[in-house]
């Protein structure tokens, strides 16, 4: 009996990524939910520009490679002009919460019906480690190299909780892959973030608070450990915006 | 044989619709035309014109340096563009919003008091389509029947309110006679 | 009855293009194109298209991007500085060999600039519209009518050969009514390939397609650039356009492209009036550009005359076509001026005037 196996939408490639990153737990989770689903045969993928901009070689179904942070905006014209695909983004902070600050919310505002997987590890990891806008207060990156100093660098952007004001966000919750218990949870954010999107529900995002041990300067185990001592009281784990749960919970 | 014609008022007279029924019936007779707006920052209030040609050849430049034609709906319009008509041109003023008269001797100049004649006749804002009755009365560029058939085909279904309307407006601008 | 219509450049390019059988357009408001997004706004829901306004250039031209990879006819049109904001997708449309249609109405620049007509934007268009070795096939209407045929033909050229086409056009060309023919402007259709490159799901019937620009290994990457510059050679031997007028026996050669032209066009026929042997050479593709066109005029041509509304953009092009072999002299107006027939042709008569004392 298998026990264990490789998603059918997950490519039998190897990861390029740093030893203890979490990108592949997360790449595993999304290939997962489109496997339940059955959905590959019409799902397309937009990668972003950052750690995981080969995820099209990483992922079964068709891909396109966006410009920096454009990724929602493609995702809407991949959407839009055909509608029964599944479209999905896989975006970094840096990508998602900065450059394209504009895309996502107003993919958000217009309720494109889309998928947005969103890593929040807090770095600007493919270039090597500098402050993000998701960078916590005085946290030490290449480019604060004093530690994050609000007063000067400003303060961190809770993402899920300002997409969740928009009225055309059906879906918002933010998980972290730190121990089996949250991969768990992630897993099902994940799919339901896909299933809202089968059922026409508007923009779903799912906010993953990962680890990068690489650019943080730690071991894989002392990076989920700071995933969850130093990252969740910043970005608490929550639900913020549900249109599926009873009576279309918002936060 | 090349029409060079400018009208020219203020945003809001209905400039542009009134050079658009001009290049509109030329074209329907086969004539070459071209129209070019005055664009930007005024569609209302400000200085508005276009520049319609209509002529038996190929248009080349559709911008107007010399007009043959004026039409001029307001004071500044006139006074920006009546010392460009060419020789021999003609001149057509509102003189309920132009209180001067050109003093040019080689120019043809015909005034009508088209905004007062709109507002007796409740017709406001007809001013536009008084003075294209007043034109074609005195230049003959069409006939009667293609000028008022191409203005009441511009008019949608929407607005046929309208129709009447212009069709008042061109009768009293063609019929008039200073 | 005549199939004309009476129609502003603005519109007659967005009929066209729907007529093309582009359902999809995606845009931001600027003067002096808002006409586009405008009428595609009405036409396309009734067509069962989709025009979406986006939240900034930036986002329009990745929804193109986004709508291309999906193998469907998609645009976008904006004016100078929203091209300039739309500069990065376009080398992405590019770098991904995605077909698709830009439309630049320009404006005055550089920055905010103005909004009258100009054609500030030539050297953009044609040698720098994006980062990385690329080119779009540019086309340069200098009508209404041409407006509609030009659409048809980029979009063509841009499905042929995977490529963005670029309709470079100005204020004046975009606000000016004139009478188009669809049908004439349409007339002619080609076979075009298959998308089978494109991203919709694969079905399960086929490999994965992937839409990509990134390429990690320099040997890779030189090889996308290369054949993408095969396919670039194969575009000026078979798809270069331009017009010429009266330049089988002229001393004197305007150049020109766009409204510009049309403003020679009035002056050549009053320096022909004057017994001055003048001729019109007008690109219509200004990427590629009628290089040969330009050196068999210079054969027997004495002076080329080049006329712009920008300080000098397209007169180098103009040397090198010609190799140089005949004087090249410019003139233009910049910022939203027009120069008149009687300004060019006042140029015309120097350069005349030139030439005879030479000859004495």
């Amino acid at each position: 009996m298998v026990v264990f196996e490789r998603p059918r939408s997950l490519s039998p490639l190897p990861f390029h990524y740093c030893p203890g990153c979490t990108h592949g737990t997360v790449h595993r989770l999304v290939a997962e939910a489109i496997d339940a689903l059955e959905i590959e045969r019409r799902t397309v993928g937009i990668a972003p520009v950052g750690c995981a901009v080969l995820a099209y070689d990483y992922f079964e179904c068709d891909m396109v490679e966006a410009p920096h942070g454009r990724a929602p905006a493609v995702a809407t014209g991949v959407k839009r002009t055909r509608p029964d695909c599944i479209v999905f983004t896989y975006q970094g902070d840096g990508d998602l919460a900065a450059i394209g600050t504009a895309e996502i919310v107003h993919a958000g505002a217009r309720g494109e019906n889309i998928t947005i997987i969103f890593i929040n590890n807090a770095v600007y990891g493919m270039t090597g480690g500098q402050m993000a806008p998701t960078t916590l207060p005085g946290q030490i990156t290449t480019t604060s190299p004093y530690g994050r100093n609000v007063k000067t660098q400003g303060y961190p952007i809770r993402i899920c909780e300002l997409l969740s004001t928009l009225d055309g966000v059906a879906y918002a919750e933010r998980v972290a892959v730190s121990n089996p218990k949250n991969v768990l949870r992630a897993k099902a954010a994940i799919e339901k973030a896909f299933r809202y999107q089968t059922e026409g529900r508007g923009l779903s995002i799912v906010e993953v608070l990962s680890s990068c041990p690489t650019n943080w300067g730690m071991t894989p185990v002392e990076a989920l450990r700071w995933v969850e001592e130093a990252m969740i009281p910043c970005y608490p784990l929550d639900v913020f915006k549900d249109t599926g749960a009873k009576g279309g919970m918002n936060k | 044989m090349t029409s060079r014609i400018i009208l020219a008022g203020f945003g809001g007279q209905g400039i542009l619709f009134a050079g658009k029924q001009l290049a509109k019936t030329a074209m329907h007779k086969g004539r070459h035309v071209s129209w070019l707006p005055s664009y930007g920052p005024e569609m209302r209030g400000g200085a508005a014109n276009c520049s319609v040609i209509i002529s038996d050849k190929e248009i080349g430049s559709p911008i107007i340096s010399q007009p043959d034609i004026l039409v001029a709906l307001s004071l500044p319009s006139f006074s920006k563009f009546e010392p460009a008509v060419s020789e021999g041109g003609l001149l057509f003023a509102n003189s309920s919003l132009i209180p001067e008269k050109s003093k040019r001797g080689d120019i043809k100049a015909h005034y009508i008091p088209a905004t007062e004649l709109a507002a007796k006749n409740g017709l406001a804002g007809g001013a536009n389509v008084i003075m294209l009755g007043y034109l074609l009365y005195v230049t003959r560029l069409f006939d009667y029947d293609e000028l008022i058939g191409n203005i009441l085909s511009s008019i949608p279904a929407s607005k046929s309110a309208l129709i009447e309307g212009n069709k008042k407006a061109l009768l009293l601008g063609y019929e008039y006679r200073g | 009855m005549s199939q004309k219509v009476l129609m502003k450049g603005n519109e007659a390019l967005a009929e066209a293009a729907l007529r093309c059988g582009c359902l999809y357009f995606f845009g931001y408001p600027i003067t002096p194109q808002s006409e586009v997004s405008e009428y595609m706004a009405k036409r396309l829901p009734q067509a069962g298209g989709l025009c979406l306004q986006a939240e900034s250039e930036v986002a329009a031209i990745n929804m193109v991007l986004g709508a291309a990879a999906a193998g469907v006819r998609a645009m976008t049109s904006s004016s100078s500085p929203g091209i300039s904001l739309m500069s990065e997708g376009i080398s992405y449309l590019v770098g991904s060999d995605l077909p698709c249609l830009i439309c630049n109405i320009q404006r005055g620049g550089p920055g905010l600039g103005g909004i009258q007509p100009t054609q500030q934007d030539y050297l953009q268009a044609t040698k720098a519209p994006g980062h990385g070795d690329m080119h779009l096939y540019v086309v340069a209407p200098a009508s209404v009518q041409e407006m509609a045929g030009l659409v048809a033909r980029a979009f063509d050229v841009a499905d042929t050969y995977r490529t963005p086409a670029l309709l470079l056009a100005d204020g004046a060309l975009g606000q000016m009514m004139e009478p188009v023919d669809f049908d004439a402007a349409l007339s002619v259709r080609r076979d075009l390939p298959e998308k089978s490159w494109a991203t919709t799901g694969h079905g399960g019937k086929r490999k994965k397609n992937i839409v990509n620009s990134l390429y990690l290994s320099p040997e890779a990457l030189e090889r996308s650039v290369l054949s993408r510059q095969e396919r670039y050679r194969e575009i000026e031997r078979t798809e270069v356009l331009c017009e010429e007028t009266d330049t089988a026996d002229a001393e004197i050669i305007l150049v020109a492209y766009g409204i510009s032209a049309r403003i020679c066009r009035s002056a050549l026929e009053a320096a022909r009036a004057m017994g001055i042997r003048a001729g019109l050479l007008r690109p219509i593709t200004l990427w590629p550009y009628p290089r040969a066109a330009l050196l068999r005029a210079a054969g027997h041509a004495k002076h080329f005359l080049v006329v712009e509304l920008n300080i000098g953009q397209m007169v180098d092009d103009v040397r090198v076509a010609t190799q140089c072999h005949r004087p090249v002299s410019f003139f233009g107006r910049c910022g939203g001026m027009l120069p008149t027939p009687e300004d060019v042709l006042a140029e015309i008569v120097k350069i005349h005037e030139s030439i005879r004392e030479e000859g004495a």
